[in-house]
């Protein structure tokens, strides 16, 4: 577009939007490089003409087997539980209009994970009935969360702090689950405590990308209504928006990328706290930021691991990682909000 | 500049099972400025709420150009009818354009970017409250009186025939609230803005309004001009105050002097 077709005034507004494209693409490109290092780096390192060669089909010994079987699966999982805890925390913490209020930490992902790490150390369940699971009790948890928080009115600061409390209840379960599983399921187990990427297989791919990429589009189609909610429940109503309905949407759309992402990999600690203010301080404040949030998970998930698996002296699981980059910002926060 | 009709029909509502408001039948006159006075806690907040749909009513309606409000789609709702809430949220580091631009909200179509028809309306609502200096200000550092003059501005490039304000100049300096009521009046002047609003002070509410309703105990005591309803005894019923009313030497509108108590 050029400058004369819109008003002066607009300049800034134009001048904001192209920079949150250009954000959005040098993340997309930084996404595409970490994607294609997840896939060349490893025990053995491969060239990316081999990688190219077998995906199209070629069997070519010994890396058929951990280009496929091994790296394929992961990287793909790292980005889509990547894109899914950097939307749904950043839809959380937008609506709510705080940044602690990501799903990590007012208790979502662990009402999410209870029923994961109970399908799965007690009914032995596995797949889609670990997802569905786990997205019925994400909604239970969080419909729960709401209702505890609600007193005399609603109030941010109360929900976020019932949530952490409910947090903390639902971690020592999950804890208490992994004493109780026999000493077989420990190490598959030990996902559900931070998260890790390790024996993803290709089979849960295509419904974890579906589940993603479908509510991410979903949460997208809703951005404006969400843009309108930050400013309050008043505005939202007096600019036409159905509150009721579309809160509730778009607390369901966050909680199914949720609830699959969390069933795949457990619940990867710090990156839907993470990316929503990354994603804010790159392409600037005061908008939703949803395509960069999720762009930024994206980046996050990928490169801890490849920190966890490579860099580290010993290798330690994707959660370990984001973990360790999440405390210091959430302590930043707290400490900040007992400023002002 | 349609025309537009908005009113109350035996309008009651309340929260949590306690009634606020009951009873109210209003006829808001089109193209004025309407003020709605009563002490703390009569209603009167209750009621404009209830006008824009924030609150439910529990008994009556409120009528819009002779439907039901609830009937009408609310995107519609939203391009009639504007409200100033008391305490909006302002997006940690938003710009001032870029807020001002959510007030397109309900003509902007699914996956659509700003028309030209945005642009224009959010410009427009700039230079109306004589902000356009400060569109790519971030809010927050925004004084109080510039921040209000932000969120009217939001409400303008809505674009609505009425607009509803709910104490728009409280927690402002008395310079500030002067401002805001001048730029209001001029709207109502300029774009026959229909405006009503709940306002605290009596003798800004009696030089502004063309029209005032009083309210108390949560229903319509009294409306009429200021010159009919500033008087001595419609004090001591509206607020249980005793005072004197003399003319304002500038505006010539009625101005409350309270009674003083003798301190020995």
């Amino acid at each position: 577009m050029k400058a004369e077709h819109y008003p002066t005034v607009m300049i800034g507004y134009h001048k904001r939007q192209k920079h949150y494209i250009k954000v959005t693409v040098i993340l997309l490109i930084i996404v595409i490089i970490f994607a294609a290092l997840m896939m060349i780096c490893g025990n053995t390192v491969y060239s990316p003409k081999t990688i190219w060669r077998v995906l199209s089909g070629e069997e070519i010994k010994g890396a058929v087997f951990a280009i496929k079987t091994l790296r394929l699966p992961r990287m793909l999982a790292a980005i889509l539980c990547g894109i899914a805890f950097g939307m749904a925390g950043n839809t959380f913490q937008v609506l709510l209009g705080n940044s602690l209020a990501s799903p990590d930490i007012i208790g979502v992902t662990s009402g999410a994970s209870v029923a994961a790490v109970f399908g799965i150390l007690v009914l032995g369940l596995s797949g889609s009935a670990i997802s569905l699971m786990a997205v019925v009790s994400g909604l239970t948890v969080t419909g729960l969360i709401f209702l505890l928080s609600h007193g005399n009115g609603f109030s941010n600061a109360r929900l976020i702090l019932t949530g952490i409390g409910v947090q903390a209840f639902l971690n020592s379960l999950i804890s208490w689950m992994l004493l109780k599983a026999s000493e077989y399921d420990v190490p598959s187990a030990l996902r559900w405590l931070s998260g890790s990427l390790n024996g993803v297989t290709m089979n849960k791919i295509p419904g974890l990308g579906q589940a993603v990429l479908l509510a991410g589009f979903g949460i997208l189609l809703l951005n404006r209504h969400l843009c309108v909610l930050q400013l309050g429940d008043a505005h939202a109503v007096i600019l036409g928006i159905n509150l009721k309905i579309t809160r509730l949407l778009l607390i369901l759309l966050a909680l199914i990328q949720i609830a699959f992402a969390t069933a795949v990999t457990g619940p990867i600690s710090s990156v839907a706290f993470l990316s929503g203010p990354i994603a804010a301080r790159l392409s600037g404040q005061g908008k939703s930021n949803m395509l960069t949030a999720a762009l930024v998970g994206a980046v996050l998930v990928p490169a801890s691991d490849l920190v966890g698996q490579l860099v580290l002296p010993a290798q330690y699981p994707v959660g370990v990682v984001t973990g360790v980059l999440g405390a210091p910002y959430l302590l930043f926060l707290l400490l900040r909000m007992n400023k002002s | 500049m349609e025309r537009h009709t908005l009113l109350a029909e035996e309008l009651s509502a309340g929260y949590d099972g306690k009634t606020i408001i009951s009873d109210i039948k209003m006829s808001i006159p089109e193209h004025k400025i309407s003020v709605i006075l009563g002490a703390n806690g009569c209603g009167k907040s209750t009621l404009l709420k209830t006008f824009s749909r924030l609150v439910k009513p529990s008994g009556g309606q409120v009528v819009l150009d002779g439907k039901a409000i609830s009937s009408i789609p609310s995107k519609q709702v939203a391009q009639i009818m504007g409200l100033l809430p008391q305490s909006p949220v302002v997006p940690e580091g938003i710009r001032v354009t870029d807020l001002v631009a959510r007030g397109r909200f309900p003509y902007r179509q699914l996956l659509k970017s700003m028309a030209k028809a945005d642009f224009d309306a959010v410009e427009e609502a700039l230079s109306i409250m004589r902000i356009t200096d400060l569109a790519d200000c971030s809010v927050d550092e925004l004084s109080g009186g510039q921040r209000q003059r932000v969120w009217i501005a939001l409400a303008l490039a809505q674009q609505t025939d009425i607009l509803l304000l709910d104490e728009p100049t409280t927690f402002l300096d008395i310079s500030y609230q002067i401002e805001i009521l001048d730029l209001l009046k001029e709207l109502n002047r300029k774009r026959n803005t229909t405006i009503v609003m709940v306002l605290h002070d009596i003798n800004l509410s009696a030089r502004y309004a063309d029209h005032l309703y009083a309210i108390k105990d949560g229903k319509l005591l009294a409306e009429g001009t200021p010159r009919e309803m500033i008087r001595p005894e419609m004090m001591q019923q509206v607020y249980g105050l005793d005072c004197m009313i003399i003319d304002d030497p500038i505006s010539q509108t009625p101005l409350v002097v309270p009674g003083m108590k003798q301190v020995s």
